[in-house]
């Protein structure tokens, strides 16, 4: 093939490169500027209202009464919800990444069941982890511990909406998330340093403990830090497992009912007697779970980057 | 240390003592298969004690599936299957009551890939130690120390022993996977092809560590490179797709093999 070289000097326009740069880079910029959009809309609204006084005071005076109730119980409540889901979903998230990835002979027909059913339950609407909470904790679960525990009792301790049941919703919800991060911070270890274990009398626990654990814990950590973002905002699965209109005082009981942020930001926007007048209430409660999840998730990276820092130290 | 190794050849006269050290290892018409495929077929060699066997070999001739044998690190494997016996003193370690964790504290290895743990020097060797049930800080700080000399890491190591493993060079962190291998004292150290990934000097390091851990430990040692083969091993065994073709002295195979495929190998024509 004979080929004639063009000089050098002879550059041209690429057209198409130049615009396809320009529309590559629209499109990033539009995210960050519908991002600004929102946060900043909520933050205008919302902080002219928002004080400590805000934060630190509940619904005695009113639930809409705009210069006096705050958002206390909710952000109790929301804390907790999450808190409670963390420490459920991730040992069973975990514990199922390790048995996929360690213990399961590699892409046995089972294996590729459970990836199957983890990734359809990643899928599934929130709102039917809400019904699905409802029907087997509360109505199956929670009904039959009564009736074992409890049998000459009319009062429901377990069978009603509570703060375990919400949670245990969420964290039925959030498991694929913590499953797969889990799942990929383990794939990503050498297998040299499994053989490098075993093959000293280590037994696979030791190897498992020791060894494999401590080196996905970062990993571990980015599930539990999407598992909160994703856990925090949701209001469909703790309609009927345990979110109230309105409780008096904190929740303080596994048992108890709560008053939750998100719920809160729905009711403000849709129970109000007025709206235009506790607009400013409902921009500020949303202001308040925007940083809940904010600083939790802030905290989680903080704790995930130490540890990294930690572990880079030892590499 | 300052020596060049390259340069020493078999030793004869170990070769000949070797003759005089009792069997530890006795593999008998042992067949691998990986699903239908037959990787090892029907191999038969018995290993003496204290002396320095290679295995040699092309690419996929099965040497180091044979190695991964004598610890069971093939169990690992899905769709491994075993036939035939071997005898690591005196028990068939496929036994049905073989403790495999027991079995690898016995039968140490060294892998191909340095790997020690992300954890600091003294912590890799602690982790074995404390494995096995030392656990007293004063009798790990002794064998610690006792293994990296062995290892001939002492030295380059001993002001840093907290900091992390992998901070060390390539040919330091395999001496430290050596010294973590015999911390817990086994008696058979396997060693798969531990220098194929080192630099000339490193490796030179290596092969001296090897003919001084002879004294005290029985070494298998898989290799690709038949100088090095020859530099350090006493008895040499040939494969060649998954069959043994030729167990013999070193010596005798590197200068007058029975077998013609050894020679052409042993000289280069192919492989």
């Amino acid at each position: 093939m004979s080929k004639v070289n063009k000089p050098f000097n002879s550059k041209s326009v690429d057209r198409w490169s130049v615009f396809f740069t320009g529309l590559s880079g629209a499109c990033t910029y539009l995210i960050i500027a519908i991002l600004f959009l929102i946060v900043g809309n909520i933050v205008w609204n919302g902080a002219p209202h928002f004080s400590l006084r805000f934060l630190t005071t509940g619904v005695d005076a009113g639930m809409f009464n705009v210069s006096q109730s705050g958002v206390f119980p909710m952000v109790v409540g929301t804390a907790a919800r999450v808190f409670l889901m963390t420490i459920f979903v991730i040992p069973v998230g975990v514990i199922t990444a390790l048995y996929m990835t360690e213990y399961s002979k590699r892409n046995s027909v089972i294996i590729r069941l459970i990836r199957g059913a983890v990734n359809n339950l990643a899928g599934v609407p929130s709102i039917v982890f809400g019904l699905f909470g409802l029907g087997f904790f509360i109505n199956f679960l929670g009904q039959n511990m009564d009736a074992l525990m409890n049998p000459a009792s009319a009062q429901a301790v377990w069978g009603k909406p509570s703060l375990l049941w919400a949670s245990m919703t969420l964290a039925v919800m959030t498991l694929p998330v913590v499953i797969v991060a889990t799942e990929e911070s383990l794939k990503s270890i050498p297998p040299g340093l499994r053989e490098a274990s075993l093959a000293l009398g280590a037994t696979k626990l030791q190897t498992v403990v020791k060894i494999v654990l401590p080196q996905a814990l970062p990993g571990i950590l980015t599930g539990a830090i999407l598992a909160i973002s994703r856990a925090a905002g949701e209001v469909a699965p703790i309609l009927f497992t345990g979110a109230a209109f309105s409780v008096q005082g904190l929740a303080t009981g596994l048992t108890d009912q709560f008053m939750d942020l998100a719920y809160h930001v729905f009711i403000l926007s849709t129970q109000s007697p007025n709206i235009e007048q506790t607009r400013p209430l409902l921009y500020a409660t949303v202001m308040a779970l925007l940083l809940l999840t904010f600083v939790v998730n802030i905290a989680a990276v903080i704790v995930r980057s130490r540890i990294r820092r930690r572990m880079r130290s030892f590499r | 240390m300052g020596e060049a190794p390259v340069t020493r050849a078999p030793q004869v006269k170990t070769t000949e003592l070797a003759a005089e050290t009792p069997a530890i290892v006795e593999i008998t018409d042992l067949s691998l298969f990986y699903g239908a495929t037959k990787a090892l077929k029907n191999i038969s060699v018995t290993i003496s004690e204290k002396i320095v066997t290679a295995f040699i070999g092309p690419s996929g001739c099965g040497k180091s599936t044979l190695l991964r044998c004598l610890n069971r690190m093939n169990d690992l494997i899905d769709n491994v299957r075993i036939e035939g016996k071997c005898h690591i003193a005196g028990q068939d370690i496929y036994g049905h009551d073989i403790d495999t964790i027991e079995l690898r504290k016995r039968v140490g290895m060294v892998f191909q890939r340095s790997n020690p743990f992300p954890k600091s020097i003294h912590e890799n060797i602690a982790y074995a130690l404390r494995l096995h049930g030392t656990n007293s800080k004063s009798e790990m700080d002794e064998i610690v120390e006792r293994s990296l000399r062995q290892a001939a890491l002492w030295d380059e190591v001993k002001d840093r022993l907290h900091t992390s493993g992998l901070g060390l060079s390539g040919g330091q962190q395999q001496r430290l996977c050596i010294a973590r291998a015999i911390a817990i004292q086994p008696e058979i150290l396997l060693m798969d092809e531990p220098a194929s990934a080192l630099d000339p000097i490193a490796t030179a390091k290596i092969e001296e560590l090897i003919l001084e851990l002879k004294k005290d430990y029985t070494i298998v040692i898989v290799t690709h490179n038949m100088q090095q083969a020859a530099r350090v091993s006493d008895y040499t065994a040939f494969f060649y797709m998954g069959q043994l073709v030729e167990f013999d002295r070193t010596l005798k195979i590197f200068t007058n093999p029975s077998q013609r495929q050894t020679e052409d190998y042993v000289t280069g024509r192919f492989g």
